[in-house]
C-alpha cells in the first residue's frame, strides 16, 4: 500500500511539444560538443567502453574530456525504469512513482547547517501595561543530531510530508566524517517510518548504511523489495563536469541497485546561461549524462531525474530560490523528465527569507503552488527550510504542512459528471421550492466526506495575528507525540554490527 | 412504544432529518422516516404533544447544542436540526393551544426596504423556529408600513429587523419611529442584525437588542423572553 500523493490530472506546462523537442536536441548536441569534463576516471572508462570519445586533459588535476554520442545516450536511457518504488519502514508509507504519471509526493529537504530555535517573549505596551503581545524571537545555532531526531519525529506526524530527506547537518563534537553517515541514517530512520533519502558524506560508510537498512528491512532481499532508503548525489558540477568523489559514490550505489536521485543544480547567470532555453538545455544534458552513467553501471537501476535549477541574485550572485524564474526552470525540468518517462525529483518552497514571516510565506507558497501544479513525482518542497536551504526551522515546517493541505485540496480534480449534474439539479429544484431558499443542509454530507477544505489551522481570534503562536503550540504537540522506533532486537543488532553510531541514540539504553 | 417514538424523534432531530428524503449524519438513514413523519406517527399513536415537544424536539436540540459547543457539530448541522424542529412545530402548531401548551412566542422578521439581502434573516428564522418560536417571515425589501401593519395584526412578542447595507440600516430607525407613531412600540421587543449594525447602533435607534449572528440573535430573544416571564 503506497501513500496517496497528489494526482495532478492536467499538469501545468510551460513548454510546447516543439520546445521540449528543441531542448532535448540541444542537450544531445551539448553532450557531443562541448561534451563533459570528468574528474572521475572510472566514469570515463565506462563511457569509453560504450562508445564515448574521451581525451585526457593536462593540468594538475586528472581530468578527461568526454563526448557522448546521441546513440550512446538513447541506448543507455532505454533501460531506465519508468516506475520507481521507494519503500518505507512502515510499508504503508511507500512511494510509487511513474515517470509518465503526474502524481506528486511532498518531501522534506536539504541538509542545513543552522537550526533555528524560537521563543515567544512577552512585550508590554509602554503606556498601557494591560496591552501585551508575544513576538517570536528566532535564535540560530549549529544543528545537532538531537535536532535531526526532533525534525524526523515532527515530520513523521506532519500529514502532508510523504517522505523524509535529512534536513539537519549534524555537527555535534563527536560526529566525524567517519561516523556521520551512520548517525544521520540511524537518527532519521529510528524517528520516522516514511521513506528516507540522504546524500552520503563518505563512500567508506556506504556498506555500513546499507547493512543498517538491511537489518531494518529484514534482509537483503527485503531491502531490494522495500528500499527504505535512497540516495541523492550531485555528481555534476555545473557547467558539465563530473566530480570525482561524488561520481564514485554514485557508481557504487548504482552497483548495489538502490534508488538514487541524480541531481544537478546549475545557477542561471553564473554556472548556466541566464536564458531559460540555455539553462534548460544544459541541466537536461547534465542530468541525462548522470542517468546514462547509472544505467551503464547497472541497467535498470532505479533513478530519479533530479533537477534543482536556480537563478542568481543580481545583487550578490548567490542563489535566488525566491526568484520566479527558479520556479519556471523547475517546471520546465518536470516536463523534460516526463518527456523521457523518468520520475522527477523537483524543488519548490525554497526561499531567500532568513526567518519565518511574510517574505518566507510569499516566496515558498508561490513556488510550491506552481511547481506542484506541474506534477513532479518527488517534490523536495523545502519543509521548514529558510535562507536558501541553509537554515531549518521546525516552526516553519509546521506552517508549511498547513499550506500544503490547501495546495492538495486545490489540485483535486473537479467532480462534474452526469450523476453529479442530476444530483445538483435535484438539489437546486428542491431548495428553490423552500421558503428560506438556503442550501445549507446539503453541506453536511460534503462536509463529512472531506470534500470541503478546512479553515486555516492557525487563525487567531479577534484581530490579532496568532499564526506563529498557534503553529508553535502545534509543533510542541507534535514533538510530544510518540513515534514508532525501530524495535529493541533490531536496534541491538544495528549497534552490534554497524560501527560508529552514538550510544545516546539508542532509545532502549537511555533509561537503564 | 411512546418512549421509543420520542427517542426516534430526538435521534432524528440530532441527525437533522426533516423527512425520509434526508440523509442525516449516518449512512443508511435515507428512506427511513424523518422528524415530520415521526411526529405524525406519534400524534396518531396518542403520544402527548408535551412529550413530543419537550423530550423529543427540545431534548434533541439540547444534545445538538452540546455537540456544537464540543466542536463535533458545525453550523450546517445546527441548522439542519433546527429546520427539522421547525417543520415539526408547523405540524404541532394547530394542536398546541388545544393541549394548553403555550409557544415561546411569535417573532416577525423582515429585511428592511431597499435591501434584498436575506441569508442572515433566513438563518435566524430557522434557528428561532428550531428554538420553539413561531416565526412569521415577511421577506426582504419590506416597506415600513407593511412591517407596522404586521405588528398591529399579529401582535408578536418580537420584531426582528435585518439589513446588510449601510445605506439601508437607517430604515430600521424608520420602522421604530413608525411603530412609536402608531402606538405599537410597546407591543413587543425589537432586535436587529446584519453586517453593518452593532450593539451601539441598536441602542442609538432605540432597539431592545442586537444579534451579531444567528446564534446570538436566538440568545438575545431567549434572554428577553426570560426577562418577561
Amino acid at each position: 500500500m503506497a501513500r496517496e500523493g497528489i494526482h495532478v490530472e492536467r499538469p501545468y506546462e510551460r513548454l510546447n511539444k516543439d520546445q521540449v523537442e528543441l531542448i532535448h536536441q540541444a542537450s544531445m548536441e551539448i553532450l557531443q560538443d562541448p561534451g563533459l569534463i570528468s574528474f572521475n576516471e572510472e566514469a570515463v572508462n565506462i563511457f569509453h567502453s560504450h562508445g564515448a570519445e574521451v581525451e585526457s586533459l593536462g593540468g594538475d588535476h586528472r581530468s578527461w574530456h568526454v563526448k557522448l554520442p546521441e546513440q550512446l545516450m538513447t541506448s543507455a536511457l532505454k533501460s531506465v525504469p519508468k516506475t520507481v518504488t521507494l519503500g518505507a519502514r512502515n510499508p504503508d508509507n511507500s512511494l510509487v512513482m511513474n515517470g509518465d504519471q503526474p502524481k506528486v509526493y511532498l518531501i522534506t529537504g536539504s541538509e542545513t547547517n543552522i537550526w533555528l530555535d524560537v521563543e515567544f517573549p512577552e512585550y508590554v505596551h509602554k503606556s498601557d501595561s494591560s496591552k501585551k503581545i508575544r513576538v517570536p524571537e528566532f535564535k540560530p545555532r549549529r544543528g545537532m543530531v538531537e535536532d535531526l531526531c526532533q525534525s524526523a519525529r515532527v515530520c513523521e506526524h506532519l500529514e502532508m510530508v510523504d517522505g523524509f530527506i535529512r534536513n539537519v547537518n549534524i555537527q555535534d563534537r563527536d560526529i566525524t566524517p567517519e561516523n556521520k553517515d551512520v548517525n544521520k541514517f540511524f537518527a532519521s530512520l529510528n524517528n520516522n517510518t516514511k521513506h528516507f533519502m540522504s546524500g552520503l558524506t563518505s563512500l567508506d560508510q556506504l556498506d555500513n548504511v546499507v547493512r543498517m537498512a538491511e537489518l531494518i528491512a529484514g534482509g537483503k532481499k527485503q531491502l531490494a523489495d522495500n528500499p527504505i532508503i535512497s540516495f541523492i548525489t550531485c555528481l555534476v558540477k555545473s557547467p558539465l563536469q563530473f566530480v570525482d568523489d561524488t561520481t564514485s559514490t554514485f557508481i557504487e550505489i548504482c552497483r548495489r541497485g538502490l534508488p538514487v536521485a541524480v541531481s544537478s543544480s546549475p545557477q542561471a547567470g553564473t554556472t548556466a546561461p541566464i536564458k531559460e532555453a540555455g539553462i534548460m538545455a544544459q541541466i537536461n544534458a547534465e542530468v541525462l549524462a548522470g542517468i546514462a552513467l547509472g544505467q551503464l553501471v547497472k541497467p535498470g537501476v532505479p533513478l530519479l531525474y533530479g533537477s534543482v535549477p536556480v537563478r542568481a541574485r543580481m545583487d550578490t550572485l548567490s542563489d535566488s530560490y525566491g526568484a520566479v524564474e527558479t520556479s519556471q526552470y523547475n517546471i520546465d525540468c518536470v516536463q523534460m523528465a516526463r518527456f523521457y518517462g523518468i520520475p522527477n525529483y523537483s524543488t519548490s518552497g525554497v526561499c531567500d527569507s532568513k526567518i519565518p514571516g511574510q517574505q518566507s510565506s510569499i516566496e515558498r507558497l508561490f513556488s510550491d503552488i506552481v511547481v506542484a501544479m506541474s506534477g513532479p513525482q518527488y517534490l523536495h518542497c523545502a519543509f521548514g527550510l529558510l535562507e536558501c536551504n541553509s537554515v531549518f526551522s521546525l516552526l516553519q515546517a509546521v506552517l508549511d504542512d498547513a499550506h500544503f493541505k490547501m495546495i492538495k485540496h486545490f489540485l483535486k480534480q473537479p467532480r462534474v459528471d452526469q450523476t453529479e449534474i442530476e444530483s445538483v439539479l435535484k438539489q437546486i429544484r428542491s431548495v428553490v421550492d423552500t421558503p428560506q431558499k438556503l442550501y445549507i443542509s446539503h453541506i453536511r454530507p460534503v462536509l463529512r466526506s472531506g470534500e470541503i477544505s478546512g479553515l486555516y489551522p492557525f487563525e487567531g481570534s479577534g484581530e490579532t495575528d496568532q499564526v506563529f503562536e498557534l503553529a508553535f503550540d502545534r509543533m510542541e504537540e507534535l514533538l510530544a507525540k510518540p513515534v514508532q522506533h525501530i524495535d529493541e532486537e533490531t536496534t541491538a543488532r544495528i549497534f552490534a554490527e554497524v560501527p560508529g553510531i552514538l550510544p545516546r541514540l539508542n532509545v532502549y539504553e537511555r533509561g537503564s | 412504544m411512546p418512549e421509543n417514538m420520542i427517542d426516534q424523534i430526538r435521534e432524528n432531530v440530532i441527525q437533522g432529518r426533516v423527512s425520509s428524503d434526508d440523509e442525516g449524519m449516518e449512512e443508511g438513514m435515507a428512506g427511513q422516516p424523518g422528524v415530520t413523519e415521526l411526529v405524525e406517527q406519534a400524534l396518531e399513536s396518542g403520544v402527548p404533544i408535551r412529550d413530543i415537544v419537550s423530550k423529543g424536539l427540545s431534548g434533541g436540540m439540547d444534545i445538538v447544542g452540546k455537540k456544537f459547543e464540543a466542536g463535533e457539530y458545525f453550523i450546517p448541522d445546527m441548522l439542519a436540526s433546527a429546520e427539522a424542529v421547525g417543520a415539526a412545530m408547523d405540524i404541532l402548531q394547530p394542536r398546541l393551544a388545544k393541549s394548553g401548551i403555550k409557544t415561546k412566542g411569535t417573532v416577525i422578521v423582515a429585511t428592511v426596504k431597499d435591501d434584498l439581502h436575506d441569508i442572515g434573516k433566513n438563518i435566524v428564522t430557522i434557528l428561532l423556529r428550531g428554538a420553539g418560536y413561531v416565526v412569521k417571515d415577511l421577506g426582504n425589501n419590506i416597506d415600513t408600513q407593511v412591517i407596522v401593519d404586521a405588528v398591529r395584526d399579529e401582535k408578536p412578542e418580537f420584531l426582528g429587523l435585518s439589513a446588510l447595507l449601510t445605506s439601508t440600516m437607517a430604515r430600521m430607525e424608520d420602522v421604530i419611529r413608525s411603530l412609536e407613531e402608531n402606538g405599537l412600540r410597546e407591543q413587543g421587543k425589537i432586535i436587529i442584525g446584519g453586517a453593518p449594525v452593532s450593539d451601539e447602533f441598536a441602542r442609538s435607534i432605540g432597539a431592545d437588542g442586537y444579534g451579531a449572528d444567528g446564534f446570538q440573535a436566538v440568545a438575545v430573544v431567549e434572554a428577553l423572553t426570560a426577562e418577561e416571564t
